[in-house]
């Protein structure tokens, strides 16, 4: 592969940024070489955010310097920076959904003719800067037409337009599925391969091993170190992150799963659920004191069995039945009534109430459930924040600080302590770890372990197979909204559930 | 300091500006005097004159609590009016009839825009705006589109124009029906609802939370503050008078819910705010019709303008682009 010549391209030296009771960034250096993917790692608070917003102008830093091409720039504004050369992605791709690519492309910097737009040139050149990333797709349509992965290239397109030197994005697959990030991924290493310098934030390891030359390493506002990816195991990397030894994590990867006895009722049981557009054929049951994992791609039907089970959408046939009940009427308040709790994988938009405090938060559901008329005592409340904020180790000033303002991983502990603070005997969680730190995940692996052990009953999604595989004693596998495997014991392995997986979509390519 | 005394700062502080404003013009401003056995003065007519909108404000502080708008409060009070009106004079009932009747009749036009906004799906500015039109209507129709002097009914009379403890009855009214709005609101978890419902529909649906209840309750409750408040302004004018009963009201209780510093894009709210918005718009009326200056008062016509420059300065300040600007401004010059 024809690379350009490596140099230092951006030089951070000795950054440091406070706010108000809190030093940010403390004399942290940080260099991308151009043609590189330099992944940028640490957990929540460790300053990842805080230098990539020093970075690309969005806080001034209060020290140290910063040079690009060996020019110190004092960037002031994401615009600013953008003029720079330095352009950034964001998690949430910020289109206009309505409006075609090729006009997404040039809103800001229309082309022209006798004061009127010029819209021959808005589509060529829309056309001309999706094939700089190898794309062919018609820019005529509306952004919204296309998949979150592809409306991300728009994204990309648009950003590294105008002579960007250098790309930051951040948490870009966050919601991608596997096909989808090799796409970025050839993306990305087509602009590397161009010379620009490129910052990668993730949260999936794999994908940090996948695509990046190097990475740097930050905790609580210092640099740990930078290494080079390919050299530096796993292992290490994830010790280095969360600043326990590696014996600690092994130890956390193998935790030994505790067997389901086998004298637990049926909890929930679903008899060929099915749905239009969401899953047909669900056949599940789920006992207290047993993880049952769904497993499979996004949008193979996981979320869906959820939301039929917690009564969002309604069954098209099939039966559910609640502690051997039959369900007839079904929405989230019965399920709640029947102590079933759902955490939706979508926690911004389906989990948190963000302007309320952690400790209304955390008694919502209960509270849902005794009725307005019996409001819980505000010493009770303060009680049960308390008592959820020290168990599940989130980290807050105080209960009344509202959520919105915490890390995802803290709020996704509060939407933990919403439901355990009402006692489910199911508690079905999609998605828990998605966006959260490497230590938060862990915490709430070993919590779902714990849960288990006392006799709740859990059904546990999430993308990242290995954590199915770890944490579940039975796994039911969809693929294409349709329930195509289960596994238990012993046989749960990443590589059967794979091949599950993987045999469906070669059989469906033969069909 | 808890946040909801921080966010009453602001709104007090104009206040507190526009009595200072109407002390120095007007230095008899605060006196108070007792006449017939009841005090009056420039003080108690404020806070007579803002009991209306006050209840109006009640209402809607929930309402917009929950991301929704009422805009058919000031027909509501037109049609409570109407139908006071109809049952007195025309059917000569018994007045703690019409009043229970004109209450419940309210609260079902709430309901109704409950109905709309939170089971047909309608958008709230939109469903709402359809009681705005029909309400003044059917008030219309119910009095021929005549004005129906109210005159035999002392006890009617009473409501917007007796004497209670020495001050306007109207006080009384407005003070316990925001001390119980606030006692049912914040010692039920009807508060935490409203809040969590207009902060978050989803997730209030999916921590199990009735979206559609306490959507429909809020705007049955708001009904029932147009009512009351229809009602008071038809014994202060010994009249139902359909077409100006109410008129434009809907836009100073919003106005008044915006000034205490709740979001009209929901969640938290602040009750208490509201209540100080109504007085300051009430106060601001009361200052441009006393104002004199080189002894001729302010001409009628410049009342509107000058409502809007003190409204647009007062949310200028609530701002929190501005303050983050004379912040800045103020780092700088340090």
């Amino acid at each position: 592969m024809p690379r350009v010549a490596e140099y230092e391209l951006v030089e951070l030296r000795g950054i440091v940024k406070t706010f108000p009771g809190v030093r940010a960034l403390d004399g942290v250096d940080f260099t991308l070489r151009a043609g590189e993917v330099h992944a940028l790692m640490g957990e929540n608070g460790a300053g990842k955010s805080t230098l990539i917003k020093v970075l690309t102008g969005v806080y001034p830093r209060d020290g140290g310097t910063m040079t690009l091409d060996a020019t110190e720039i004092h960037p002031r504004t994401p615009l600013d920076a953008q003029r720079l050369g330095i352009a950034t992605v964001y998690q949430e791709v910020n289109l206009i959904p309505e409006l075609t690519v090729a006009e997404n492309l040039s809103i800001g910097r229309e082309p022209r003719r006798l004061g009127l737009i010029d819209w021959g040139t808005v589509k060529r050149r829309g056309k001309e800067m999706m094939a700089r990333l190898d794309l062919d797709l018609d820019v005529t349509l509306p952004v919204r037409s296309y998949s979150i992965a592809l409306q991300q290239m728009v994204a990309i397109a648009r950003a590294i337009d105008q002579e960007a030197r250098v790309l930051v994005l951040d948490e870009p697959t966050s919601s991608l599925d596997a096909a989808e990030c090799d796409q970025l991924f050839s993306v990305m290493y087509r602009l590397r391969d161009q010379g620009l310098g490129i910052v990668f934030v993730s949260h999936f390891l794999d994908q940090v091993y996948a695509v990046s030359d190097r990475l740097t390493v930050l905790r609580n506002g210092r640099l740990v170190g930078e290494f080079e990816t390919s050299k530096l195991p796993r292992l290490e990397l994830v010790s280095k992150m969360i600043g326990k030894d590696a014996e600690q994590v092994e130890a956390m990867d193998h935790a030994p799963k505790a067997r389901p006895a086998g004298d637990h009722p049926v909890v929930a049981k679903a008899t060929a659920l099915s749905r239009r557009h969401a899953v047909s054929g669900v056949d599940l049951e789920v006992r207290g004191g047993e993880v049952l994992g769904l497993a499979g791609l996004l949008g193979s039907g996981r979320s869906e069995t959820a939301r039929l089970l917690f009564g969002i959408d309604t069954p098209d046939t099939g039966t559910i039945e609640i502690n051997g009940q039959a369900v007839t009427t079904h929405n989230p308040r019965t399920a709640i009534r029947n102590r079933i709790a759902f955490t939706p994988e979508d926690r911004k938009d389906a989990g948190i109430i963000p302007d309320l405090s952690v400790r209304e938060n955390i008694v919502l559901a209960l509270q849902g459930r005794r009725g307005w008329l019996r409001r819980i005592p505000f010493h009770e409340q303060q009680a049960l924040a308390d008592q959820y904020i020290k168990a599940l180790n989130i980290a807050t000033p105080d209960a009344d600080k509202p959520v919105g303002q915490l890390s995802g991983g803290n709020q996704q502990k509060v939407i933990l302590g919403r439901w355990l603070a009402m006692q489910p005997r199911l508690l079905m969680l999609d998605e828990p770890t998605r966006g959260i730190d490497v230590g938060a995940k862990a915490e709430i692996e070993q919590l779902i372990a714990e849960l288990c052990s006392e006799g709740m009953a859990l059904l546990f999604i999430s993308s990242e197979l290995e954590e199915v595989a770890r944490d579940s004693h039975r796994v039911i596998v969809l693929r294409d909204r349709k329930q195509v495997g289960e596994l238990s014991g012993e046989d749960i392995r990443l590589d059967s559930i794979m091949s599950i997986i993987a045999s469906g979509q070669e059989a469906a390519a033969h069909a | 300091m808890p946040e909801a005394l921080k966010k009453l700062l602001w709104p007090l502080a104009a206040l507190g500006v526009l009595l200072l404003f109407n002390t120095a013009m007007n230095p008899a401003f605060f006196s108070i005097t007792i006449s017939d056995g009841r005090l009056t003065g420039s003080l108690v007519d404020v806070l007579d004159r803002a009991t209306p909108v006050i209840l109006l404000a009640l209402g809607m502080t929930l309402v917009i609590a929950t991301a929704g708008v009422d805009l058919s409060v000031g027909a509501v009070m037109a049609m409570a009016g109407s139908l006071a009106a109809m049952l007195l004079v025309d059917m000569q009932a018994h007045l703690s009839a019409v009043i229970v009747l004109t209450l419940g009749v309210c609260a079902l036009a709430g309901l109704w825009n409950g109905v709309l906004v939170s089971i047909v799906g309608i958008q709230p500015i939109v469903a709402t705006l359809i009681l705005m039109v029909a309400g003044r209507g059917i008030a219309q129709l119910m009095t021929d589109g005549q004005i129906i002097p109210i005159d035999s009914s002392p006890g009617f009379a009473f409501l917007g124009g007796g004497t209670f403890l020495g001050l306007p009855f109207t006080i009384t009214l407005a003070v316990s029906a925001v001390v119980l709005t606030i006692v049912v609101i914040r010692f039920t978890a009807l508060g935490l609802f409203i809040e969590s419902v207009g902060g978050n529909e989803t997730a209030s649906r999916y921590a199990g939370l009735s979206v559609r209840g306490v959507r429909l309750s809020v705007y049955t409750f708001t009904g029932l503050c147009a009512g009351l408040a229809g009602l008071i302004y038809a014994s202060d004018i010994t009249a139902a008078d359909a077409n100006y009963a109410g008129l434009y009201l809907e836009l100073d209780a919003i106005l008044a819910v915006v000034l205490g510093g709740t979001s009209l894009m929901g969640g938290r709210f602040y009750l208490a705010g509201s209540v100080v918005g109504a007085l300051i718009i009430q106060t601001l009326n009361t200052t441009i019709l006393m104002t004199e200056i080189n002894g001729a008062s302010v001409p009628v016509e410049y009342n509107l303008v000058i409502k809007a420059l003190v409204v647009f300065v007062v949310c200028l300040l609530q701002s929190e682009t501005v303050k983050q600007m004379i912040m800045r401004r103020r780092a700088v010059h340090d």
